[in-house]
């Protein structure tokens, strides 16, 4: 039995977003996993994979610029968008909701850290 | 109710207990909270008290006193409602961590389908095409279901509440007291505990608000409307070819109803009617009509003996929905007027959960910090009446009635166009967006003046776009 009967499929590979483009939505991963990439072609960088329960394509919706990187489903992947004035207008009411995400967000930062630290230190090397 | 005859307060003299800190009126490590009903409201509650104390270090024992056998068809576990989670408290759920598991959502429903006497049927698509709306059975399913292929809705959140650390009581609650300035339950079987705080979550559909009028608190339960539901079972293929992945919505002018709807579920199709004294002759006369008999195959005919109810429906909000230590979340406190009663049910209880939290549960806490969110559905249910005015208008009267379904024709078929009034309606019969907000974007000029064009031109016979609805029928 699948995870969720809600939300959008997208076959193995498929873009789901792409880096450069304008987004006014943030998706959430209902069941498999999605890599996000940036850069194209050869120089290009997996910066994460992200499953199930994971989101992505939260910047957009608070920044208002461009998509940072492009995800990609990897295997067939179901998400759930999430409109940003949906989004928007629930946080205005009940900041709370924003826990989750800046916990995630924490998260992501605390890895950068350490992957900054790994990077810093070989280059010393 | 009765008006307050005793305060809590007058008997902060006795000793503290533990669990609260001495006269803070806040929850501390080791409180106890009880919530009455383990429907949605009180689910939520449970769920995100629990959530939230655990961020703050605070160990709460939560008990959920629910009588009911969500595992059990028919009243047992049934909680009397249409069973559609709206579109936005999908995405909001989704964005809390909450999926609705396939085991519970019986269909994700992606368009709805707009019927009009005397018009083709008008099939509306959200922009996205994706299922976005959860259609659900909030019990383990009607009365004389043969096999249960999925499972209660409010059972799921219940399960969640209990893997974040909840006690569930499968007691009756028959009696609520003061005992020390502490709300003190009884139930049926003598059980007798009492708590710091204390949520009452028990809808409009049962006896149980009665229980706490020992509190003698100024609360006065909210006022209520009957609709009626029924349950049809035509099988998932039936179901998947007539009705599809859609919410079936008709705008009649039937005298006594007010809105209509048929909602696609697995193996059942659900009958929602909202109006005055509906009566099993008015039923008779809707599942008559030409439109209806089209959603379902052309052999059906109505069974002698199906699951229906007639529940009561939250239309006014309760007065002073909260106390010191008490607090009243969803149906019998604040709704929504005729919609996402679900959606209301989490905002509500979400509320009450971060102000018990973070900033205490006496009765100041509760009308500085939960009281608002009541009041922003209140204010958003008067604009929801005006809308509702407007759409018994359009009902009536039919050149405004042929000019809505027209407008919504062509918007449908231009890919890309802006779909104004698709959206309008959309979100007025999936409830999935403020009122005001709905009122607004039907105030446009663009929408107003497309409007105005499209019932001049339903007017004038034998004009191109007059063929339109003959191509969206279902």
């Amino acid at each position: 039995m699948t995870r969720s009967a809600l939300g959008k499929w997208f076959e193995g590979g498929e873009a789901i977003v792409s880096q450069g483009e304008v987004g006014d939505c943030m998706y959430v991963v209902e069941q498999g996993e999605v890599e996000v990439v940036q850069g194209s072609g050869e120089g290009s960088v997996r910066l994460a994979v992200l499953g199930e329960g994971e989101f992505f394509g939260e910047m957009a919706i608070f920044d208002r610029d461009v998509r940072s990187a492009t995800v990609r489903a990897l295997g067939k992947v179901q998400v759930m968008t999430v409109d940003r004035v949906t989004f928007l207008r629930r946080i205005s009411e009940d900041p709370s909701l924003a826990f989750r995400i800046i916990k995630k967000m924490s998260g992501r930062i605390r890895d950068l850290n350490n992957e900054l630290t790994g990077l810093k230190g070989k280059a010393l090397e | 109710m009765a008006l307050a005859t005793e305060k809590p307060q007058s008997d902060r003299n006795s000793a503290p207990e533990p669990g609260v800190e001495a006269n803070s009126l806040k929850l501390a490590d080791g409180s106890k909270v009880a919530v009455v009903g383990g429907g949605p409201a009180g689910s939520f509650f449970s769920y995100f008290l629990l959530d939230m104390a655990e961020m703050m270090d605070l160990n709460l024992q939560v008990d959920v006193y629910e009588p009911r056998d969500y595992t059990r068809p028919g009243p047992a576990s049934c909680n009397t409602c249409g069973g559609i989670v709206s579109e936005s408290l999908v995405q909001i759920l989704a964005t809390e961590g909450i999926s609705l598991p396939e085991s519970v959502v019986q269909r994700g429903l992606d368009s709805y389908v707009l019927h009009t006497a005397g018009n083709s049927a008008v099939h509306i698509k959200t922009p996205l095409k994706e299922k976005r709306i959860a259609a659900v059975h909030r019990g383990a399913g009607p009365r004389g279901i043969k096999e249960m292929k999925w499972r209660s809705f409010d059972g799921y959140l219940q399960e969640l509440t209990v893997s974040k650390g909840a006690n569930v009581i499968k007691k009756r609650v028959q009696k609520v007291v003061w005992n020390g300035g502490r709300p003190q339950i009884e139930t049926k079987d003598g059980h007798v505990e009492s708590y710091d705080l204390l949520a009452a979550a028990v809808g409009v559909n049962t006896a149980a608000l009665k229980a706490f009028e020992g509190l003698g608190l100024t609360y006065k339960p909210p006022k209520v409307t009957r609709t009626y539901i029924s349950e049809f079972l035509l099988g998932h293929e039936t179901v998947e070819k007539c009705l599809g992945n859609a919410m079936h919505v008709f705008l009649f002018d039937m005298p006594r109803l007010k809105f209509s709807a048929l909602i696609p579920k697995g193996d059942y199709v659900t009958l929602c009617l909202l109006g005055k004294d509906i009566d099993s002759e008015l039923v008779g006369e809707f599942l008559d009509a030409p439109e209806v008999r089209r959603c379902f195959p052309p052999d059906w005919e109505k069974p002698e003996d199906f699951c229906h109810c007639s529940p009561r429906m939250n239309i006014e909000g309760a007065v002073e929905p909260f106390a010191d230590r008490v607090v009243f979340v969803g149906d019998c406190g604040v709704s929504r007027l005729y919609k996402d009663g679900i959606g209301a049910a989490y905002r509500t209880a979400k509320a009450a959960a971060v102000t018990s939290v973070f900033e205490g549960i006496s009765a100041d806490d509760f009308r500085q910090h939960f009281w608002p969110a009541c009041q922003k559905l209140e204010t958003d249910n008067k604009v929801g009446g005006l809308v509702f005015m407007a759409t018994r208008l359009v009902q009536k009267l039919g050149p405004a009635r042929n000019g809505v379904v027209r407008m919504v024709s062509g918007e449908q078929e231009k890919e890309g166009s802006k779909r104004r009034m698709s959206g309008v309606l959309w979100d007025t019969f999936t409830g999935s967006a403020p009122y005001r907000d709905i009122l607004a974007r039907s105030m446009h000029p663009a929408v107003l003046a497309s409007l105005a064009w499209n019932i001049v031109a339903g007017l004038v016979p034998f004009t191109r776009k007059n063929k339109r609805g003959d191509k969206h029928d279902t």
